[in-house]
Parts: structure tokens; sequence; C-alpha cells
């Protein structure tokens, strides 16, 4: 091991070095170091989060005031509207959740949580980025093409998005779809990093089971996103060939079939869910366990049931499909896989509040956010049961309620997660403490909003509200007063929450210019990267890569005095 | 350019090269896109056995002529994989360009065959079937191009024997982009 420790000790003074020649450019846009990337991805992610959220604000104030001159849009029209939700989904889950949950707190939290100096291929890291900063641009840029923005909705079904006659933007859906393969072409180059450093690049003596769980969590979504994708990049080089040279792969009139496209994207549609959620779930139980002072409850089952809902993940996809046509007898088996995966995600919870129970909490806003991600999820979870059975989603498919269900899915993952991890290792990622009334102050301001934004939007779906209509005047049964006003208490709740977000904005700058100075380890949690200074060097450990000696949850251990005990800490 | 790595690249918890690792994930990622391609196409052929009056105009010869050129290619980047292992990067880098002229060969066919189709009428718009033929082997014959630049990078190197663990990491994708076409050329030619 001597060696290795000199060779460590060379290349940390080289690294520093280096760290001080270098310039502008090479610092803060060419990097190669993964926690500068990381940040790229942050900042580019939440600033893509603003673009969605304004486009949530513009199309909410046009279903709650239809006609109204929306200020800082001015009038939606259908076209606009359509372009609006179809991109508002499309940020929200490739260039906000992915960038932010896997790339971002990835990039930033596998190696210094594994005790490595940086990814295994810190080039091929930053062309990742790259590749996806592209992306983004050609998907903002398709908004102001000839045509309009892609107005086909998220799931891009042909033949509305294969025909340029049918959704009228011929060009807006070329580049949709251009930039959505890029984007995953970002994540398979970033997810092949991720997967070979957690395998190859642990620090000496930290075995299988001594890994974070959020490192775990992480790495098995981008094995399923890199097994689930394939088939519909290959789906998407079809659709450019029917869009732009005149194949018919999805037109029946010449041997095709639309349904292939909808069995290509949801084969990788619904692992997908799970590509987000894990991250996600990782995170929530790193801070649950720091904040509970206790050790993970089944850090093991943790593990299995998260390869178990991996694997089933594959086997539910045509449950999107009930009312599209296909064998009655299918749908019954993919009932049964839908409701068998709650029994994984279901377990997932209860390890969670098992790893609460006889904690003693700490209700820091980190926590705050990874207590509510859970409790706003389970709604998410328990109203799927309701979708994944064939017989009842005949009513619901395609209404609000399926609308309100994935966004109590996709909201606890992309935002409340998001937040939970943020503030959580801010201090690590700046050196500054947040200011925690603020913080407090933003949770509460994001979380009711949020229940008023979307139960009724259960309750319209109930009652018959079906999806992507521009104007609801034109159906004289959901135009009665009763279904204006909840519409309208949805877009003031709305309005209310994105107020709040401003606070968030504030705590963050304010904190990062004159916040209290963070130290190592603020929150006196085990995990490696709490062993460094805060922020980090370039090369992570300048004083030599740590080892390790335990787990990563060995809070309260009855032999100590200090109810914590660092990995790298010898016995 | 040289570029200093870190730490972490020079590390293997498994016990395998950390590019060898990253190789296979590579090539597991490639499978699944191939795999929706050749599915969606098997799918679709069960379903339209007319379209067999289509495949009757592949040119059976020139594709097993284009199997033997790249089979052969392969077994060039053994031999090459074999010279890097003895540390012998000039050997090495030779029989590395023995296999790009193979992927120059098998292109120089494939462009002489869509030539030939596309001028009698055959096209990509034609029907179902020569729908999936071009894309199918359209994205192999990208997987060809790419490999033969990735190919002469990693004998340019080998030339002067630096980084010569990326010959085995080129043949292993060499022996991929192979195995893809073992399965297009009954898939296209021989099911008539």
């Amino acid at each position: 091991m001597s060696e290795t420790a000199v060779a460590v000790e060379h290349h940390a003074d080289h690294a520093h070095d280096h760290h001080g020649s270098e310039g502008f450019l090479s610092k803060y846009v060419f990097s190669t170091d993964h926690k500068m990337i990381a940040m790229q991805y942050l900042f580019t992610g939440m600033g893509m989060a603003v673009i969605g959220g304004f486009m949530a604000y513009v199309f909410r104030m046009q279903l709650a005031f239809p006609g109204i001159s929306v200020p800082g849009f001015g009038q939606v029209s259908p076209g606009e509207y359509n372009a609006l939700v179809t991109n508002h989904g499309s940020i929200m889950i490739f260039w906000v959740a992915m960038p932010v949950l896997i790339a971002a707190f990835g990039n930033y939290c596998i190696p210094l949580m594994i005790g490595a100096d940086d990814m295994v291929f810190p080039r091929i890291n930053r062309l990742s980025y790259q590749i996806f900063l592209l992306s983004a641009v050609i998907l903002l840029l398709s908004l102001f093409v000839q045509g309009g923005g892609f107005g086909g909705a998220w799931t891009a079904y042909p033949p509305l998005s294969a025909v340029g006659d049918y959704n009228q933007t011929s060009l807006g859906a070329s580049m949709w779809l251009v930039a959505v393969a890029l984007e995953f072409v970002a994540f398979l180059l970033g997810g092949i990093n991720f997967i070979t450093t957690l395998m190859n690049s642990r620090a000496p003596g930290m075995k299988a089971y001594d890994i974070p769980l959020v490192c775990w969590m992480i790495v098995i979504a981008s094995i399923l996103f890199m097994l689930s994708v394939g088939p519909l990049i290959a789906g998407a080089v079809m659709l450019l060939f029917d869009q732009t040279i005149g194949t018919g792969f999805y037109d029946p009139a010449r041997g095709g079939d639309p349904i292939l496209w909808q069995h290509l994207f949801w084969f990788f549609g619904h692992p997908e869910v799970y590509v987000v959620l894990l991250p996600a779930i990782g995170i929530t139980i790193d801070i649950i366990a720091t904040f509970a002072r206790k050790k993970v409850f089944g850090y093991k089952m943790m593990l299995y049931t998260t390869v178990a809902t991996g694997v089933l993940s594959f086997f539910v996809w045509a449950h999107h499909q009930f009312l599209a046509g296909i064998d009655p007898r299918m749908a019954n088996v993919f009932t049964v896989t839908t409701l068998l995966i709650s029994i994984p995600i279901a377990e997932l919870c209860f390890v969670i509040i098992a790893t609460l129970y006889g904690g003693s909490i700490r209700l820091t806003t980190p926590m705050l956010w990874a207590l509510a991600f859970m409790a706003e999820f389970l709604i998410g979870g328990v109203t799927g049961i309701f979708l994944g059975a064939s017989g009842a989603d005949i009513y619901f498919h395609d209404t609000y309620f399926v609308l309100a269900h994935f966004h109590y899915t996709f909201y606890p993952i992309a935002i409340i997660g998001t937040f939970a991890a943020f503030t959580y290792w801010f201090p690590k990622m700046f050196g500054k403490m947040m200011n925690d009334t603020l913080g407090k102050i933003h949770f509460w301001g994001t979380i009711i909003p949020f229940n008023v934004i979307f139960i009724p939007l259960f309750v319209l779906g109930m009652g018959g509200q079906h999806r992507r209509i521009y104007n609801y005047e034109h159906f004289p049964e959901l135009a009665g007063e009763g279904m204006y006003q909840l519409r309208e208490l949805a877009t003031y709740a709305l309005l209310v929450m994105l107020a709040f977000q401003l606070v968030f904005f504030y705590n963050c700058i304010a904190s990062w210019m004159r916040g209290k100075k963070a130290g190592k380890n603020p929150w006196e949690s085990n995990t490696l990267e709490w062993t460094t200074e805060s922020p980090p060097p370039h090369g992570n450990w300048p004083e030599g890569l740590p080892n390790v000696y335990r787990g990563p949850y060995e809070y309260a251990h009855p032999d100590r005095e200090q109810d914590y005990w660092p990995q790298n800490e010898p016995a | 350019m040289a570029f200093p790595k870190p730490q972490a690249t020079l590390r293997s918890a498994t016990g395998i090269p950390t590019g060898r690792l990253a190789v296979w994930w590579l090539l597991a990622s490639e499978v699944v896109i191939f795999g929706g391609v050749l599915g969606s196409y098997l799918m679709h052929r069960l379903g339209h056995p007319e379209w067999a009056d289509a495949a009757i105009h592949t040119n059976t010869w020139i594709g097993a002529t284009n199997t033997f050129v790249l089979l052969t290619s392969s077994f060039t980047a053994v031999l090459a994989h074999q010279a890097a292992e003895r540390g012998d990067g000039k050997t090495a880098a030779k029989f590395l360009l023995f296999t790009i002229g193979g992927a120059f060969t098998f292109l120089g066919i494939k462009s002489y065959e869509w030539w030939y189709e596309i001028s009698h009428g055959y096209t990509i718009t034609s029907n179902g079937f020569w729908a999936f033929y071009y894309t199918a082997a359209g994205l192999h014959a990208l997987h060809v191009i790419a490999g033969a630049i990735i190919m002469g990078i990693v004998a340019f190197d080998a030339w002067r024997n630096l980084e010569l663990q990326r010959v085995e990491l080129i043949g292993i994708y060499w022996h991929f982009v192979d195995v893809v076409w073992i399965f297009l050329f009954p898939l296209l030619y021989i099911a008539k």
C-alpha cells in the first residue's frame, strides 16, 4: 500500500500546482474536475428548471383563465400551448431530473464518497457535459424555429410526431428528437463513467457493503438507464427517418406500426421513472441516517430491494398502453407486474421508517426535505396502484388523475429530492452554511402549495377532465363553475410556490456570500466527503486519499463517546 | 496530448482493468441499441410475409464476401492484441492497419452494393423491408467507420509503444462490430 500512498501524494502535489496555474477557461469551462462538472450540470439543470417552471406558469394561467394575456408571455395560441406542455415535460425529466439528480450529484458524490480523486475517465466526463449542453441548446432553439416548438407531447407518439402535416412543426419536431437523442448519448457516457468508477476506484478497505447507499443507487440507476435506453435510441433514429426522409416505420399504410414506438418508448420510459427515483431515494436514506443519528435499518435489504425494483421495472411498460389496443390478456400480465413492483418500493419506505424509529432526530432543513420526499412520494405511489390496474385505468387514462399521480412521483423526486441534496451538500460545495430559518420558510412555502396544486387536479381528473386540452370552455361538462374554481386554486397555488423560490435563490446567494463557515463536517456525518476541506480542492484530499475501515452508517455506536464514527478513522 | 491520469483511473478494486470494464459496459449499451432495431425488424418481418418479395433482391454473395472480410479483419485484430501483449507496439500497429484495411474494404463493397440497389430503385423509402435494411446496415456501417477512426488513433500511439492496453480494447469493440454483422447477415440476406 505504501507505493499507492507515495503515488497519491505525488499526484496531489501535482494537482495542486496544476490548479494554481489554471486559467478561467480551463478551471470553469473545460475543467475535467468532477466537482466542477457537477456544478456545470447543477447550474444548467437549475436554469432549465426555471424555464420549465415558467412554461408551467404560462399554461396554468391559460387553463385557469382561458384567453387571458399572460403577464410575461402574452396570449397563448393552441399551438403554443401544445409546445409549452410538451417541452415542460421533456425539460423537467430530461434536462432537470436527469442532469441534477444523476449527473450533478453523481459526479459530485461518487468520487468523494468512495475516496477517489476523480472519475476514472475525466475527459469523457467533460465530453458528457458538453454533449448535454449542446442538447439543451438545440432544445431551446427548437422553440423559436419556423412553426414553433414541438407540440406532440413528451411521449411523441406517431403518427402525430412523425408527419409534419399533422403536427405543423416539422422542424421543431426533428430538433426536439435530436436534442433528446443527444441527451441520451451524454448520459450513456456519464453512466459508463459512474459504473466503472464505483466498481474500480474505491478507497483501499472499502468493501461493496461499505459504499454509501446513494452511490449504489446512482450507479444502479445508470445501469437501468443504459439497458433501457438502447431500443429508444434505435426508435428515435427510425422516427427521425420517418420525419425527414419519408420512411414508413410507424405508418400502417406502408407496413409500419405506430404501436411499435409506444413499446420502444415505454420500454425505456418506465425504467426511466426508477432511473430518477433511485438517486432521490439514495439521497433521502443518507440524509435520514445522518439526522436520525442511527444506522440504516437493513442496508443489504435496501440494496437487494433496489435491484429487484430495477429488474421488475423492465416488465411493466405496457401499463401505459392499456388503451392502445393491446391484447387484453397481455394487459392482465402487465397489471400483475405493475402491482408487484409496489412491493419493493413499499419495502424501501419501511426501511426508511424503521431507520427513523428510535433515532435522535435533528429537524434540519435537509432532513425536512428528506421526510417530505417520503410523505409525498407515498401519495404518488398509492395513486399509481389505481392506474396500474387495467380496469380502473380505462376510466383514468389520460385524465388529470394520471397527471396528478405522476407529478406526485416526479415532483418529490426531481424537486424535493434535489432540494434535500442541495441543502445537505451545500456546505461541502461552497464551504458555507445555509441559513436554516430561510431554508425552513422556503420548505413550507414549497410543500404546502405543491399539495394545493395537485390535490385539486386529482379531483378534476376523477371528474373526467382530459389532459392536453387547450381551453375547457368548449366542453360544457368540463366548464362548470366548480371545475373552474379548482383550476384557479391550482394556478394560484402555483404562483405562491414560484414566489417562494425567490427565498431559495436569495438564501443561496446570501449564504454563499456571507454565510457561516462550514468547516469539514458540519452535520457530523460519517461518509468520506466530510473528511476533506469544504469545498474540496482539485484532487479532493490534498494530504493523500483516505483508507476505509467501516461502513458508512456507524452512528451512535455504544462503545464511543462521539455519536458518529467517520469511515476513514482507524479503529 | 499528455493528460495526467487521476489516481482513480489507476485503481482496480475488481481486478479488471478500468478500460476493459468500460468497454464491456459500452458494448452492453450497444447490444440494446442493436437489439431494439433487430427486435423491431423481426417482429415486423414475422407479421409481413410479403417482405420476402423485397428480400429476394438482396445480394447474398456480396453479403457473404463482406462477412468474410470482417471476420478476417477481426483475425488481424487478435494478432495485434497478441503483439501488444508481448509489448511489440510496432507489430501491433501494423496488424491494426490490416484491420483498418478490412474496414475500408467492407465499406467499399457496401457502397457498391448500395449504389447498385439504389440505382435499381430499391431505396430506403421503397417499403418496410428496405427501410429496415438500410437503417440496420447503416447503423452498423457507422460503427465500422467509428471503429476504423479510433483504430487509427490507437495504432498511431501503439507505433510509439504508448497506451498498448488500448489495442485490446479496440479489438473487443471490433469483435462486437463483427458479431452484429453475424446477426445482420442471415436476417437481411439469407432469410429470403
